[in-house]
């Protein structure tokens, strides 16, 4: 495709929708080693899991190209926002948006910039001390590492928060992405919105109940 | 909310008054006894207007023409909402009954950077002509016209078709979305001629050339939030959004300039 096209206005959106698609199907990766601490063996299974994503040199490749979706999903959403408020430039007096569309459809831009604060303190929290243990030649227990952090309850209401962000953006996200991408049809719109909804419901769930659990001492 | 024929209606009347395209625009408050319910809300401004000609004031400028909901052309954004509280009509449409008595209505202009006001609540869309001259149109055979069924067209497709070419280009979708984007409006056109035989001789150059101009006028981005299709006068669908975009799509990567 040529340049134009990723220039214009739908080729931006297209952008848009195929690295969000690409960040949702590294969530389910992420969730499914995540849940390996639920066979509640003291996280001998969740660290082998674990490890071998840290170690293993595809999905260190594969790490880059997420990183790298994630930095243009991000820079493209903040240039397609200030457009945006160019179009724009007196604001109504009065706007009655709940009489036309979700709240969560029209707060994608602050829902992702609390999903990316968020990301900044969960790097931080494990991407880097396991970054820091694989580059010194060290052992990492990411378990432990999760259950330090998930002993401390103001962590677990952030990560509760960072979650609550992620389920809103990708409600809206899953079924966007694929309207973007032309793929909207009478014959099966309606049950890629069912999978899209509950895609991000159940995945959130799960992902909210680890600290919880953690925090209660239920898995440890 | 509603009120039953016959009833009058006292209102407060919050209307945008701006000068020209240039000047700064702002709110002033009316008072309006004896409304009728039976009246639409153009016919509201209109015996606004009158009582401003008696008192000597400049009549408010607001577009209209058909007052029947097939033109296009009345633009109010009432509420929040532009054609106001109703689904599916346009303000010449939209009556008095969906108000009650003590309700203060606010009247702004369709916002957007692409639809300068040119007066009070008329605004210019021209943009949207200047879309359509780019590509909104199809060729013709010379000669002795031909019989009108000699090109077959499916059913679906004429219904389609149909759908899309509903839209009467009042720029509702642009009013309504956030971002002030005219996916619904474009997508709309290029979606009528994309569907039928008669639109393939410049199928693939008319989506690269809408597209383009609808960038060009300054129009938002799509966020896919419906607001367009739920604040749509005609029930444009979302569905067209879809088509175009693989219109383009397809267009970028097959089309030789």
């Amino acid at each position: 495709m040529s340049q134009g096209f990723l220039k214009s206005s739908i080729g931006k959106k297209v952008v848009m929708g195929l690295t969000g698609l690409f960040l949702i199907s590294f969530l389910v990766v992420h969730v499914s080693i995540n849940a390996c601490i639920y066979f509640n063996d003291s996280g001998e299974t969740f660290n082998v899991a674990a490890d071998f994503m840290a170690h293993n040199p595809v999905i260190r490749i594969v790490e880059i190209g997420l990183f790298g979706g994630l930095i243009i999903h991000c820079i493209q959403a903040l240039m397609l926002t200030l457009q945006n408020r160019k179009a724009r430039p007196v604001a109504y007096a009065k706007i009655d948006g709940a009489a036309n569309s979700k709240w969560y459809s029209r707060s994608m831009g602050v829902l992702g910039s609390l999903l990316l604060l968020f990301l900044v303190v969960h790097l931080g929290n494990f991407w880097l001390p396991t970054k820091v243990a694989v580059f010194s030649h060290q052992e990492h227990n990411t378990f432990k590492n999760m259950n330090e952090i998930f002993s401390i309850w103001y962590f677990v209401a952030i990560y509760l928060f960072g979650v609550g962000a992620l389920c809103y953006h990708m409600l809206h996200g899953f079924q966007s992405a694929f309207q973007t991408l032309g793929l909207n049809h009478k014959n099966f719109t309606p049950t890629l919105k069912k999978i899209g909804f509950w895609f991000s419901i159940i995945v959130c769930l799960l992902f909210a109940s680890m600290p919880v659990t953690m925090f209660l001492g239920i898995i440890k | 909310m509603g009120s039953g024929h016959g009833q009058e209606l006292n209102l407060t009347l919050k209307v945008w008054r701006q000068k020209n395209s240039k000047a700064a625009g702002s709110f002033e408050t009316h008072q309006l006894t004896g409304i009728s319910v039976d009246m639409s809300f153009l016919e509201m401004f209109d015996v606004l207007n009158e009582k401003l000609i008696i008192e000597g004031k400049e009549a408010i400028a607001f577009d209209h023409d058909c007052r029947e909901g097939i033109c296009g052309m009345c633009s109010m954004y009432i509420n929040g909402r532009p054609h106001g509280p109703k689904d599916g009509v346009t303000t010449c449409q939209l009556h008095m009954r969906s108000f009650k008595t003590g309700d203060t209505i606010v009247v702004e202009p369709w916002r957007s950077g692409a639809f300068p006001v040119i007066k009070d609540l008329a605004v210019d869309r021209s943009a949207f002509d200047r879309i359509i001259a780019s590509g909104g149109y199809v060729s013709v055979n010379t000669g002795s016209p031909q019989d009108a069924n000699t090109i077959l067209i499916s059913k679906d497709a004429a219904d389609e078709a149909f759908g899309a070419a509903a839209c009467i280009g009042c720029g509702a979708c642009v009013a309504a979305c956030k971002n002030s984007s005219a996916m619904l409006f474009v997508s709309a056109k290029v979606s009528q001629l994309a569907l039928l035989p008669q639109g393939q001789v410049e199928r693939k150059a008319r989506v690269l050339k809408m597209v383009a101009q609808m960038d060009e006028e300054g129009f938002g981005n799509c966020t896919n939030t419906g607001a367009c299709e739920a604040e749509c006068p005609k029930g444009i669908s979302l569905e067209n959004i879809a088509r175009m975009n693989r219109e383009l799509m397809s267009a970028s990567a097959t089309y030789a300039k």
